[in-house]
């Protein structure tokens, strides 16, 4: 297979099933979660359950000081790399085209050197995200194989394009189709593995919140 | 075609100065990425160079790449070079027609066994040798016959190197490079669509001067123009990292000059040196007229997913992509929920009441 | 199904999973934070303790019965079912080393509340017979004799009468009509029978109308604790059906933690049905008195205070400014303990840990985060509003050698009222 082809196949098949694969790993389990239901609560309520459940998405955004004290490295770095793995994602240039050609919606990039920049602090943050993990007798304890190969994989997303970004594999074509090979990998796991949280933390905060609030307490 | 037997006399026939030579020479040299100091040596070189025989096999083409070699505006030193050679069969090119055309080829395979230099354009079609012959011989036979013989291949044009728009997919005519067949003798490829006149001159002053073939990439192209991109090398670069695009061939963006990789540009996957040896005499090349790189020097370019599509959109149908996956996942989805909530409320209907009685029994 | 059993276990965990529990499940991503939020981690160092690495069995039954990937990892052996002995391991994390206090509830990033899937584990874990002696002790007592220490109405006659002699006061007792019913912990009625004279007092000076039950006045839930819905709704009918007999517009519930949280949230639930009337906390009536000038005291207690908020009342019951008004009050001299109301520290013996005697030792040990929030402010008084977390106060205090006083609110209040005569 030529570099070109390589190419042409991660962006074309390759991407096509990584793609359903995800949605309809999302939508499926979105629906496992959703049907379940929740009872109705026949306890005369203190307080709303709405704004408080949104209140709380918004709170948990915030690092309070028990986190920032009691476990610095995961809350530090762990910010870092959801911050800087989001503006890598919805800030390159190349990424917004592919969003803009696949929903038609679009937004200005920011300059090249800076998501350079932020790829290598996300990495980094990943890196140390990773040694504490195997460090840290309590994470070491919670991890399972899943925890350590996820790291990796997100780590690969963020490294091929670094290096495809950069042109340290050469041919190009070889290059960014190794990116899209490990966002392919990334897109087809995403829905059986903790990678959800991305969509199940918002529904659980605002459960939290709801429940909390209901009760009259802001969680 | 000229007698005489060196570079230097040639030259100096037609009226080229030392001074104008040796600047050739630091050009060639220069862009053969070889250091100044070697200037002297080249030119020692290739004035005394001798005439070597080359035989120019068309194939599956379109004559692209002879005219972007001789249709030059003025007669430039390039084309004295070219001249130089001993062009023995080019068809195109040449006067004789027929056998006694054929029998030019047959005599220079003879005459210079071993030693003639092959020059390969358009790709060979392995479907029906019949969708391509000359003197009904087919190219296949043609390429090998010729090939046998011969010092070194060079590949001139993406359909000789690569097989390029013939071999574009569905290639009806089964069509392959020239790298595909011949596998025992140096062959360089001197890709693009057509390639830079430059390009085929300075590999052919390299051959002359070294007597070999330069270093070369991994798709058997010349490193010295070959090994850095279009994007790395384009003036336009500064736009693409601050974030400016053109959107639209005739927006603002477009008049400020500003980045065209929205607009399809290829350059960050094209590997060629026309953004720094442009075309017609330096005149200017694709992107600086406003148009993006198709990325013509690669192979497969017809079919890397569209010349106006930026390169990180995906080539396929992700718009169907998402509908499946959310018709899908919503039916199976469902049906999933479903089960797994009569799950639950059927074990919610059978319960039995634990009692303390129970408990007590079992701790 | 005539005993407990693995099988019985699962399908009550069947029953316990709902949208909030598999948005939790999918979420989490095991940073770690929630283990500091626990005292039994933060105590300990041991990580077995972290709140979510509680729910493991839960989870695996989760992913295995109620997603499809899951279910496809049991069948090519990838997942292992939930066992008997696995439960058994883990009944000593589920009971002994979670008081159901929430605080982890309150950390985690991604908005899991841990508590709230604990309380739905003791089900399984009760069904399937893995729970403490001590807490079938209390589970029995409470059904069978009507309080989990064993108090029979005889005994709240006794103190009834014993007040009532040394006050003068009257203590209501089954009176049809009346507007407020309060309700007694097992504890307040053994050790702490202030409260009761403090009810007396306070409601006679504030003009409001109460009553005892005789067939109900325990308030304390051991079916909530032990995680039974079976045992705990026949505790919450009992309630109900005396202030239903009784016509009460409201029923007040002690200074008990689980036990507001039992009647006022749970119990509705419980029984399938809203109630026809409704519940308060003392303090919640008290602060309502307070505002409407009906609950004056003379002066305020110089001493420096400090207010243990009581979890279940606080952080998940949800009265908060309550606590802060009624101190205000009486206090001259208020200071906070560094991480209070929805980020209180437990006292240790909550959600059944203090009926459990097999865990007295971890508690005593893990008592040391409060030692050190009182360390910090140094009170000469510590003031709470739930009799467990009194006892478990008191107790943790002399373990550790420290001399304070701790003492409920509502008697701290009695204490300073101004009494007129009507």
């Amino acid at each position: 297979m030529t570099p070109t082809e390589f190419l042409v196949l991660t962006r074309g098949p390759l991407f096509d099933i990584a793609v359903t694969i995800f949605v309809f790993g999302i939508v499926l389990r979105l629906f496992e979660v959703l049907i379940l239901g929740r009872k109705a609560d026949l306890a005369a309520a203190r307080g709303a359950e709405f704004k408080p459940g949104m209140a709380t998405v918004m709170r948990r955004f915030v690092p309070d000081r028990e986190k920032l004290q009691g476990s610095p490295v995961v809350t530090i770095l762990g910010y870092l790399f959801h911050v800087g793995f989001f503006v890598c994602l919805l800030l390159f240039v190349p990424h917004i085209e592919l969003i803009h050609s696949t929903l038609g919606i679009s937004w200005p990039g920011l300059p090249t050197a800076m998501i350079d920049a932020v790829a290598v602090i996300t990495m980094l943050a990943l890196v140390g995200l990773f040694i504490n993990r195997l460090n840290s007798k309590l994470l070491r304890f919670l991890s399972t194989f899943e925890d350590y190969f996820l790291l990796v994989v997100v780590f690969l997303t963020l490294f091929t394009g670094y290096l495809a970004f950069h042109r340290i594999v050469e041919p190009y074509p070889t290059a960014l189709a190794l990116h899209l090979l490990s966002v392919e990998l990334m897109l087809v796991i995403f829905p059986f593995t903790k990678l959800m949280h991305t969509f199940t933390a918002f529904l659980g905060r605002y459960y939290n919140g709801a429940m909390y609030g209901r009760r009259g307490v802001e969680s | 075609m000229s007698d005489h037997n060196t570079l230097g006399e040639i030259l100096r026939e037609r009226g080229v100065s030392r001074r104008g030579f040796l600047k050739f020479c630091t050009a060639t040299a220069s862009m053969m990425a070889l250091p100044p100091t070697m200037t002297m040596a080249v030119a020692e070189a290739l004035e005394k160079a001798p005439r070597p025989s080359v035989i120019w096999l068309s194939f599956q083409e379109c004559t692209g790449c002879t005219e972007s070699l001789t249709r030059s505006h003025a007669p430039t030193i390039e084309s004295l070079i070219f001249d130089h050679v001993s062009l023995d069969y080019h068809h195109t090119l040449q006067a004789a027609s027929g056998d006694a055309a054929e029998a030019a080829r047959e005599e220079a395979m003879h005459a210079h066994h071993g030693k003639y230099l092959l020059v390969v354009d358009g790709s060979i079609p392995l479907g029906d040798p019949g969708f391509s012959t000359i003197a009904g011989i087919s190219n296949l036979d043609m390429l090998k016959e010729t090939a046998e013989g011969a010092a070194a291949i060079i590949a001139v044009g993406t359909c000789a190197a690569f097989g390029g728009l013939p071999h574009a997919a569905p290639n009806p005519t089964g069509a392959v490079s020239v790298s595909d067949i011949i596998k025992d003798k140096p062959i360089v490829n001197v890709s693009g669509c057509p390639p830079i006149p430059s390009v085929i001159t300075g590999v052919l002053a390299h051959f002359l001067t070294f007597g070999g073939l330069p270093e070369l990439d991994q798709y058997g192209r010349p490193m010295v123009f070959f090994g850095q991109s279009i994007h790395d090398r384009c003036y336009r670069r500064p736009f693409y990292d601050k974030g400016l695009f053109a959107e639209t061939f005739d927006d603002e963006g477009a008049r400020k000059g500003w980045c065209l990789y929205r607009l399809g540009c290829k350059g960050p996957m094209t590997y060629n040196a026309c953004a720094t040896m442009k075309w017609n005499q330096g005149t200017s090349w694709p992107i600086e007229s406003g148009h993006g790189c198709l990325g013509c020097s690669e192979p497969d370019f017809w079919d890397a997913g569209g010349f106006y599509k930026a390169l990180s959109i995906p080539t396929s149908d992700l718009a169907g992509a998402i509908g499946t996956g959310l018709g899908v996942g919503a039916a199976v989805g469902i049906a999933a929920g479903a089960m797994a909530h009569k799950k639950k409320t059927d074990a919610e209907h059978e319960r039995e009441p634990l009692t303390v009685e129970q408990l007590e029994g079992e701790s | 199904m005539s005993g407990t059993s693995l099988q019985r276990g699962l399908k009550a965990w069947m029953e316990e999973m709902d949208a909030p529990v598999a948005s939790f499940f999918s979420s989490c991503v095991h940073c770690g934070i929630c283990a500091e939020a626990c005292l039994f981690y933060t105590e300990t160092g041991d990580p077995k303790y972290t709140p979510i690495h509680k729910l493991e069995p839960m989870r695996r039954f989760w992913q295995q019965e109620f997603t499809l990937f899951g279910k496809l990892l049991k069948t090519v052996g990838l997942s292992k079912p939930v066992t008997d002995e696995e439960l058994e391991e883990w009944e000593t994390l589920v009971y002994d080393s979670c008081t159901l206090c929430g605080r982890c509830s309150m950390a985690c990033p991604v908005g899991n509340d841990i508590t709230y899937m604990i309380r739905k584990a003791r089900e399984g874990f009760v069904a399937s017979g893995h729970v403490p002696k001590g807490m079938v002790g209390a589970a029995g007592r409470a059904i069978r004799i009507g309080s989990p220490m064993g108090v029979k109405l005889s005994a709240l006659e006794a103190q009834i009468r014993h007040i009532e002699n040394d006050t003068g006061l009257k203590i209501p007792v089954d009176v049809e009509g009346a507007d407020y019913m309060a309700l007694l912990s097992s504890m307040e009625i053994m050790n702490f029978p202030e409260y009761i004279e403090a009810l007396a007092r306070i409601f006679k000076q504030a003009g409001v109308s109460w009553t005892l039950c005789s067939e109900a006045f325990e308030a304390t839930n051991s079916g909530i604790q032990i995680g039974s819905k079976d045992i705990a709704r026949q505790l919450v009918q009992r309630v109900v059906d005396g202030a239903e007999k009784l016509g009460v517009k409201y029923v007040i519930s002690p200074e008990c933690g689980h036990a507001y949280f039992a009647i006022r949230w749970e119990g509705p639930n419980l029984i399938g049905r809203e109630y026809k009337f409704e519940v308060v906390h003392i303090l919640e009536l008290l602060d309502q008195l307070r505002a409407k000038g009906r609950l004056k005291v003379s002066e305020k207690f110089d001493e420096r205070l400090t207010f243990h908020d009581p979890c279940q009342i606080v952080r998940k019951g949800g009265v908060l400014a309550e606590t802060r008004n009624l101190m205000g009050m009486i206090a001259s001299n208020f200071v906070e303990m560094e991480d209070h109301r929805e980020h209180n520290w437990c006292c240790g013996g909550g959600g059944g840990v203090s009926s459990n005697e097999r865990a007295d030792e971890l508690r005593i040990k893990v008592f040391s985060r409060k030692k050190k929030q009182l360390d910090a402010v140094a009170p000469e008084t510590l003031v709470t509003a739930c009799a467990n977390c009194r006892l478990m106060l008191e107790d943790g205090l002399e373990e550790y050698h420290m001399e304070l006083p701790v003492t409920g609110l509502t008697e701290m209040i009695a204490e300073k009222l101004v009494e007129e005569e009507k």
